[in-house]
């Protein structure tokens, strides 16, 4: 089947290779209504939420904020600033754990709640039809607002490229399993997301959205399918369940039939995506001036007893959601930020809910058995057969151990989009993603190594040319000094002095003098010496 | 109590090498079954040897190799190669041959290769094929499919005859291979190769008492069986359909289009697929995933390859039979299949 | 006779080869990177001195000229082994009388202590100090190749070598040596 425009429109879905189906387990939380997380009595907000650079600090420790106050501010480059989650006094700002599966800490402003969670106000754009497209962004910027799908990147900048597109996909899949989170944002506030899909069709000058669905979630179906009534300009589109129907580059190719090139955006093929969250939250800080503050979680797994989705303010103490949400950890419990696909495990529980952090996961060891011993490498293909992107997983397995850059980039290792389905089928257990992860950051870290050893290349060279440099000017200057001494000195003989000459051959000769007086005089003494021995 | 830190994916599909494993030698029941039926308990008593072998040569170099024999024992395939060479051998060979196929498959093909996965060639097939070319005579001495022979051999007969060579009675391999009428019988494929190459017709060779069923006494219902256990894994997702439906369609297409322009001359499309090592190759030991391309396109060619060479040696080879040689001729391709099949990755030009 | 023929014939022949591999080597000509440039671009840049040689180009010269290649600390295992492939010889291990491979280091002034005699901005390789004469000076980190060549000329040895501190964007994933805190269980609270 041809990917042509007609196709589209007419709402064909195409297929993507590999891909597996593994329990969804979603009825444990997609069946209570999204309610707001109980304010905690402190917030640990990271700086950094985003992908990109991180904006400088405006708050003070001891200062007091109210909720929805920027703490900090972005300047010409690409970051977003991030609000205070609540009212209260900046208590700490230093290093502190943030939500990154290294556990390495980074800038943390803590905020010890004051319980009167007073807002700053909002500053809603007044007139929405005549504002520009600048102002929009800017509102977003302002707003800070990420990409809440879970890569997290500046949705302003994302909009920023003016290219022309042909469709605005709005990404409600939610293939990974046991995330429910935008499934009830559908159910709930299908209108605000359809909004926020109006906006961003007007931001991006596209003509028109489609709106991507898993097959599982008829609820959210049936309530989109209502709103959408009102919005001519966006269609909905049903996919079939599996994992990871939702991946950017999977969704793209089963609406459009497309593939993104490698290293390239969806922009390159006149496409762009965004996730339903993030199209509430547009809706909600252009047309309430809100900014990103809080976001839905998804709180499940067995061990927690209640489950469900939660409004939960950013900077949340994970601790706090889960004691709201009473859990009991088992022996080597693992809590894990995101679902079980691609979610990482938390060393403790201060790690803060962030803009990315769409699910908080805290399984039995029964329904989510802990890795067995890795075997070897039985090259059963199985990886190869869901692999959705079409690599040799084994293949990248076995260069990533034998530390193989060349060949990794040769088989596409950067293609790699981590979804796990490898891992997931694999018979040896091997975990593959992780192999691929740490292959990744070793060739980005040799890039840079790379870039750096040039820069200090270039470096030395010019110290060497200056030193060079500074060398030969010097001895030009003690030559031109000796000339002009030797110059002076001829005029000075012109002009009828001594020439210095004559003096230093004087000195000479009274010098050869004294010395011949001091040996007679010496072997005088040594005569005397011997006569008196 | 601390928390685990561990790398996604953190749920995994519970299938391991060893229920693998175990799923390949349960659908090895009906083959099995039916090889005692037709030819009595020696089969059980070459896996029990091949087995014990297996086991004991796989710990010595686990050991020689400085590590834990459990832990090569667990992933199961150790069992699979030996049960795969038990029954591919005649059910009433010495001892000592299985016992040598065995080691040799383990300790040469396997483990000095680098142990499980990184071996070239297929173990229980290069341990056939050693076996075939060191000890021709006790390896082509398939006995009679037990409603064609003069003699029935009970359990006990079949222990000593596997350990000495003689039946209680006293009775060696050569005789008991005599059928009815008198005259030496042969397996199926081997006959009819001998009278094709007297320039009999396959009507004529086909006359013969060995083909009494469609595809050769016993030998039909052996592949039949196998055929069942194969689809089984299939069914079971163990292996995909690409390396067997690939093998018999190499297999059937140049037979057929050789009995179509030269009818007369060569063996017919059911004693092919129905006949030898064919569908227990194809189902079972072509599918072996170490030696085996690892695209499904990689493993329709490599399945077509085997079954083309398997066609190639068993029409104009020296052998009766030609599956071993023809997977060990295409293990050697693997590497090549698998440069020139590997699929083009999500967004470099590949169409979707 | 036939001697004559044969002469002539693989005289003949010798001629032609000797065309085609002139022609070739003029047609098909390879502009390569003079060796030494190679050898300087896998070489770590750090600048140090370690193998003997006043920098990091003139131990590549000297590798051209068939010095040893496993003279490079800062370098290490890796730096040896692309040597070993591009100059085509065994590779060894890491010589250890210069030195043994060790954490990338960056260099830290204490400035209080700093007494503002610039030997140290002589001493850098790479102008990655910036001061001036009885003012502090401080070290510009990320130019900063941890070479230590500062270290030694300081007379208040107010210079440390601190290694470069692992952040979330340069991690390797090492999961192992993430701390994991320690919590009580809900039964040992109970």
């Amino acid at each position: 089947m041809t990917a042509d425009p007609k196709t589209i429109a007419a709402g064909h879905i195409w297929t993507f290779p590999g891909g597996i189906h593994p329990p969804e387990r979603k009825e444990l939380s997609n069946t209570y209504p999204l309610r707001e997380l109980p304010l905690a009595t402190h917030y640990s907000v990271p700086i950094k939420q985003h992908s990109g650079e991180p904006g400088d600090i405006i708050v003070r420790v001891g200062q007091t904020v109210l909720a929805g106050q920027p703490l900090t501010q972005v300047g010409v480059g690409f970051g977003l600033p991030v609000h205070a989650p609540t009212s209260g006094t900046v208590t700490a700002i230093g290093p502190g754990r943030i939500a990154h599966p290294s556990g390495l800490p980074d800038i943390v402003i803590t905020i010890t709640a004051d319980g009167k969670d007073t807002f700053a106000p909002p500053l809603p754009i007044q007139d929405v039809a005549t504002a520009s497209r600048a102002d929009l962004l800017e509102q977003l910027r302002q707003a800070g607002i990420a990409g809440l799908g879970g890569a997290g990147f500046p949705t302003a900048q994302k909009l920023a490229l003016q290219r022309p597109l042909d469709y605005l996909i709005i990404n409600g899949v939610e293939c990974e399993p046991y995330i429910s989170a935008d499934d009830r944002l559908m159910r709930e506030h299908a209108t605000t997301i359809l909004r926020g899909t109006d906006l961003l069709l007007d931001i991006t000058q596209c003509p028109q959205a489609l709106i991507a669905i898993e097959d599982n979630k008829p609820e959210a179906i049936a309530a989109m399918q209502a709103a959408l009534t009102d919005y001519p300009r966006m269609q909905l589109r049903v996919v079939p369940t599996k994992y990871p129907s939702g991946g950017e580059k999977q969704l793209i190719q089963l609406l459009t039939g497309r593939q993104v090139p490698s290293r390239g955006l969806p922009i390159d093929i006149g496409l762009v995506m965004h996730n339903v969250g993030t199209a509430y939250a547009v809706a909600r800080a252009i047309d309430h001036g809100e900014p990103l503050l809080q976001r839905v979680v998804t709180v499940t797994g067995e061990h927690v007893a209640k489950p469900g989705n939660y409004w939960v303010r950013l900077g949340t103490p994970v601790e706090h959601v889960l004691q709201v949400t009473r859990y009991t950890a088992e022996i080597n419990q693992r809590v894990i930020m995101g679902g079980p696909m691609m979610g990482f495990t938390l060393p403790d529980l201060t790690v803060p809910v962030v803009k990315i952090t769409n699910c908080i996961l805290v399984p039995s060891t029964a329904e989510l058995a802990p890795p067995q011993q890795e075997m070897p490498c039985i090259r059963c293909g199985a990886c190869a057969d869901v692999c959705p992107a079409q690599l040799l997983p084994q293949q990248l397995q076995w260069l990533a151990k034998a530390k193989d850059y060349d060949g990794l980039n040769q088989q596409n290792l950067f293609d790699c989009i981590e979804c796990g389905a490898c891992a997931y089928v694999c018979p040896s257990e091997i975990p593959l993603v992780h192999y691929y992860r740490k292959a990744k950051a070793e060739v980005r870290n040799i890039a840079r190594e790379k870039a750096k050893a040039e820069v200090a290349r270039e470096r030395f060279e010019a110290r060497n040319e200056r030193l060079e440099r500074e060398k030969a000017e010097r001895l030009e200057r003690h030559r031109k000094a000796a000339e002009a001494r030797k110059q002076a000195q001829a005029e000075a003989v012109k002009a009828g002095a001594d020439n210095p000459q004559d003096a230093v051959q004087a000195a000479i000769a009274r010098a050869k003098a004294r010395k011949a007086a001091q040996l007679k005089e010496q072997q005088a003494n040594s005569e005397t010496d011997g006569e008196s021995s | 109590m601390s928390f685990t830190i561990a790398t996604s994916p953190h749920t995994h599909q519970r299938r391991t090498t060893q229920q693998v494993m175990r799923w390949v030698y349960l659908c090895m029941v009906p083959g099995v079954a039916a090889l005692t039926y037709f030819f009595g308990w020696g089969v059980w008593l070459q896996m029990l040897l091949a087995l014990i072998t297996a086991i004991f040569t796989e710990a010595a170099c686990m050991w020689l190799r400085g590590r834990s024999a459990r832990f090569a024992w667990r992933d199961h395939t150790a069992i699979v190669t030996a049960l795969l060479l038990a029954v591919s051998i005649p059910a009433y060979a010495p001892w000592w041959i299985i016992v040598i196929g065995t080691s040799f498959s383990i300790v040469v093909v396997k483990h000095v290769y680098g142990g499980v996965g990184q071996n070239l060639f297929n173990p229980a097939m290069a341990g056939y094929v050693l076996l075939l070319i060191s000890f021709p005579v006790q390896m082509t001495s398939w006995p009679v499919p037990q409603s064609l022979g003069q003699y029935t051999i009970n359990f006990a007969d079949s222990v000593s005859l596997v350990g000495s060579g003689y039946t209680q009675s006293g009775y060696n391999m050569e005789q008991l291979r005599t059928g009815i009428d008198g005259a030496t019988m042969a397996t199926p494929l081997d006959s009819m190769k001998t009278d094709l190459s007297r320039s009999l017709t396959p009507t004529e060779a086909l006359a013969k008492p060995i083909f009494n069923d469609i595809a050769g006494v016993g030998w039909m219902w052996v592949n039949i069986a196998f055929l069942l256990g194969g689809l089984a894994l299939i069914y079971l997702k163990i292996i995909s359909w690409h390396i067997p439906g690939g093998l018999l369609l190499g297999l059937a297409v140049p037979s057929i289009l050789i009995s179509l322009f030269a009818p007369g001359q060569a063996i017919g499309l059911s004693v092919h697929l129905l006949s030898g090592a064919t569908m227990l190759g194809a189902f079972f030991i072509a599918t072996d995933p170490v030696t085996a391309a690892t695209s499904n396109r990689g493993r329709l060619y490599f399945g077509l390859l085997i079954g083309f060479l398997t066609f190639v040696i068993r029409t104009w080879g020296g052998y009766p039979d030609g599956v071993a040689f023809a997977v060990l001729l295409a293990n050697m391709c693997v590497p090549v299949i698998d440069k020139y099949t590997q699929p083009i990755a999500y967004g470099h030009g590949g169409r979707s | 006779m036939s001697v004559l023929t044969a002469i002539l014939v693989f005289g003949g022949l010798a001629l032609l080869f000797g065309l085609i591999l002139g022609f070739a080597a003029v047609r098909f000509k390879v502009e390569s990177d003079p060796i030494v440039d190679q050898i300087d671009a896998i070489l770590p840049q750090t600048q140090c001195g370690q193998c003997g040689y006043p920098g990091c180009r003139p131990y590549a010269q000297a590798i051209a000229n068939g010095d040893a290649i496993n003279k490079c600390p800062p370098g290490g295992d890796a730096t040896i082994k692309e040597l070993a492939d591009l100059i085509g010889v065994e590779a060894k291990p890491l010589d250890s009388a210069h030195g043994a491979e060790d954490v990338k280091k960056v260099a830290v002034i204490r400035e209080d202590e700093c007494i503002g005699c610039t030997k140290c901005i002589q001493a850098c390789p790479v102008d990655a100090i910036l001061g001036a004469a009885k003012h502090m000076h401080t070290v510009i980190a990320h130019e900063c190749t941890g070479c230590d060549l500062c270290v030694e000329p300081c007379p208040v040895d107010c210079i440390d070598m601190v290694p470069v501190p692992t952040k979330p964007e340069t991690w390797q994933w090492d999961l192992q040596q993430i701390p994991v805190k320690m919590v009580a269980t809900a039964d040992q609270e109970s």
